[in-house]
């Protein structure tokens, strides 16, 4: 009989799962061809998206950015409706029309990915205004990477949530890479955390790659935002084990700094925690199991599936 | 300075208003009807707009519903489009139409690509209103029309009005629509008095209007440039030359079957703009004249722009470079006696 406490372990480890296998899995299909476009992989991030989302309901929102599925799978979507939509299937979460990069489902509350670096920052902070302005009591929260915080356009929200006091957090997932940029290079400033204190909220600097760390320090900046103590910079660090996208080979990644990261990504981290903790080795299996059939059923869903009408490509368009 | 020059208006009601105030109106209206209608921008609260349009409104309103934003077209137009997929209906305002290119990826990749790419889930009602236009020596960055930048984006819709009547009825049009709209404003304008009938109707977005009627030639044009032609057309009246002027009202949708009709009826067609000609909204509205009467066509369309520069101070220049009556004059001229 397990504890309530172990099983929300499981269930963190069950979604982190999802999104390593989601990727792993998609990665595959478009190494072999199959599936169409690029794709920007969340592998080594999955602590993240699972432990700010964990405090989110459907009503609560989210903008993601050009790596969204792991946020996308933390948020409630189907990985159905996500494989048809990579498919390019008219039966996918946006119709077939957006892809991997603007996935998203309002009835889930994620908005289409932004896949303009910085872009969904200034929506997410309209969204938290808008949630203020109605009095509503839902939250807002912008993912966004390092790269992301060098544009204007984060700059501009930030402040702005930071003088209307709106109820949001800016999630900052500092994989250290701009795409093959490492961050010395684009940064002067230690932590990025360190910037919000220009806006005047507060910025939190937590170890990415621990989930419970994660859960713990999103839950304070959540619970700030909706009940009115405004914005935090939360600033989570971690390391993206995979390509920035679907044919990078990583070649900028020192080779002694990823083998060190593949040591502490946060699905290697968190299995010797529920080790630790009296979880067995056989269950962990089992939900990586559960996790791939799943998967796998949505894959072969997908690809049966018939490719959109081509008429269907003029459906929708209004000017 | 009353401006109404030789336009069919017959108002009924012989009230002249400022274009400006015709816009006030129309925000005061929606806003007053529906409560989802909140206006983001620089300086429109309390100082009432740089160009005085949203006077008032922060008083009765509230800071609630009429923004004052930090100086960030960018950030507010995502914040805009953000407010919009949340259930309001945010209407932007631009101190002027050139800073709105600070705000190109959230207008280009984000408010007008989200309903098509997003399965219909999403729809962004926002209304950008934007001050635009030479006229004034505001001089090179204060002084552009940047419409055509917009109509060649899908998703947009650009509306460009003449007139007080269609400024408040475009715009309770706009405010009502589900999908982004532009909604150009000249500043040269808003200063200008004109009719303006009681109780009008809301005019659909994408209905260019006939201004005068003739069958010479069929001039086309939108925002100010309209009044350049309608003087252009009292000017040929008194010399024997009935022009048919439009008013295009809507570039994006454009009403090609009105423009299709009238050229068809003419033989002939001049296009009149402010905003630049390569690649401008001229180039765009002469292939659909093509498009729909190229076999009526007696000669080549013709097109008055501003000329490729940027767009120079000194009001004597200025003034040389902005289209003006005598040149419409001029031009009508040739291609009717060719």
């Amino acid at each position: 009989m397990m504890s309530n406490s172990m099983e929300f372990h499981l269930s963190l480890y069950r979604k982190m799962v999802m999104i390593r296998q989601f990727e792993e899995r998609v990665k595959y299909l478009f190494l072999e061809g199959i599936m169409p476009g690029t794709i920007h992989q969340y592998q080594g991030q999955e602590a993240i998206a699972v432990g700010v989302c964990e405090h989110l309901a459907d009503e609560d929102v989210i903008t993601s950015t050009h790596r969204p599925h792991g946020h996308a799978i933390a948020k409630g979507l189907s990985v159905e409706s996500m494989m048809h939509e990579l498919f390019g299937k008219s039966t996918g979460c946006c119709a077939g029309k957006g892809g991997s990069m603007h996935i998203g489902d309002m009835a889930h509350g994620m908005a289409p990915a932004i896949a303009i670096v910085g872009g969904g920052a200034p929506i997410a902070t309209g969204m938290a205004l808008a949630f203020t302005m109605r009095k509503q009591p839902q939250v807002a929260v912008a993912f966004m990477g390092d790269g992301a915080v060098n544009e204007g356009a984060v700059h501009e929200a930030m402040n702005m949530g930071a003088i209307w006091s709106l109820p949001i957090v800016y999630v900052v997932e500092n994989n250290r890479y701009s795409a093959s940029t490492p961050i010395a290079q684009t940064t002067k400033v230690a932590n990025l955390a360190d910037r919000a204190a220009a806006y005047g909220m507060p910025g939190v600097t937590v170890d990415g790659n621990d989930v419970l760390a994660v859960y713990e320090a999103a839950g304070e900046a959540i619970h700030r935002a909706r009940t009115g103590g405004g914005p935090t910079m939360l600033e989570a660090l971690t390391y993206r084990i995979t390509g920035h996208s679907r044919r990078d080979p990583c070649l900028y990644q020192p080779e002694e700094e990823r083998k060190a990261a593949l040591t502490q990504e946060p699905i290697v981290r968190f299995t010797e925690f529920l080790l630790s903790q009296g979880h067995t080795q056989q269950a962990l299996d089992g939900v990586r199991d559960e996790v791939n059939a799943e998967i796998e059923r949505a894959v072969q869903s997908a690809m049966a599936a018939p490719d959109p009408a081509p008429e269907e490509a003029l459906v929708g368009l209004f000017v | 300075m009353v401006l109404n020059q030789g336009m069919d208006i017959t108002a009924t009601t012989p009230r002249l208003v400022y274009y400006a105030d015709a816009i006030r109106e129309a925000l005061v209206e929606a806003m007053r009807r529906d409560p989802t209608v909140v206006l983001f921008g620089e300086d429109i609260g309390r100082y009432g707009g740089a160009f005085g349009v949203t006077r008032g409104l922060l008083e009765e309103f509230g800071e609630g519903r009429v923004v004052d934003t930090p100086i960030a077209e960018g950030g507010v137009t995502g914040l805009a489009i953000g407010a919009a997929l949340t259930g309001l209906r945010p209407v932007v305002e631009y101190m002027f139409m050139d800073f709105i290119t600070l705000a190109m990826d959230q207008i280009v990749n984000h408010a007008a690509k989200f309903r098509e790419i997003y399965g219909e889930q999403a729809r962004v009602p926002i209304v950008l209103r934007a001050a635009a236009g030479a006229g004034r020596s505001y001089g090179a960055t204060h002084s552009q029309m940047l419409e055509g930048w917009f109509m060649h984006v899908p998703g947009l819709k650009v509306v460009a009005p003449s007139t007080a009547e269609d400024v408040r009825g475009l715009l309770t049009a706009a405010m009502a629509d589900d999908d982004p709209v532009l909604f150009v404003e000249h500043k040269d304008l808003y200063k200008v008095r004109m009719p303006l009938l009681e109780d009008a109707a809301p005019i659909p977005l994408g209905q260019a209007r006939v201004l005068r009627e003739g069958d010479a030639a069929t001039i086309l044009a939108y925002s100010r440039a309209v009044h350049v032609a309608a003087q252009a057309a009292m000017h040929l009246a008194r010399e024997g030359v009935a022009v048919e002027v439009i008013d295009l009202r809507t570039l994006a949708p454009l009403d090609v079957d009105t423009l299709g009709a009238s050229v068809r009826k003419t033989g002939r067609a001049i296009v009149v703009t402010e905003a630049f000609a390569t690649a401008g909204p001229a180039a765009e509205i002469a292939y659909r004249v093509m498009e729909q009467a190229f076999a009526y066509l007696e000669a080549p369309v013709t097109r008055i722009t501003m000329p490729p520069m940027a767009i120079p101070f000194a009001p004597s220049l200025e003034q040389a470079a902005l289209p003006q009556v005598e040149d419409v004059v001029r031009a009508v001229k040739n291609l009717v006696y060719s």
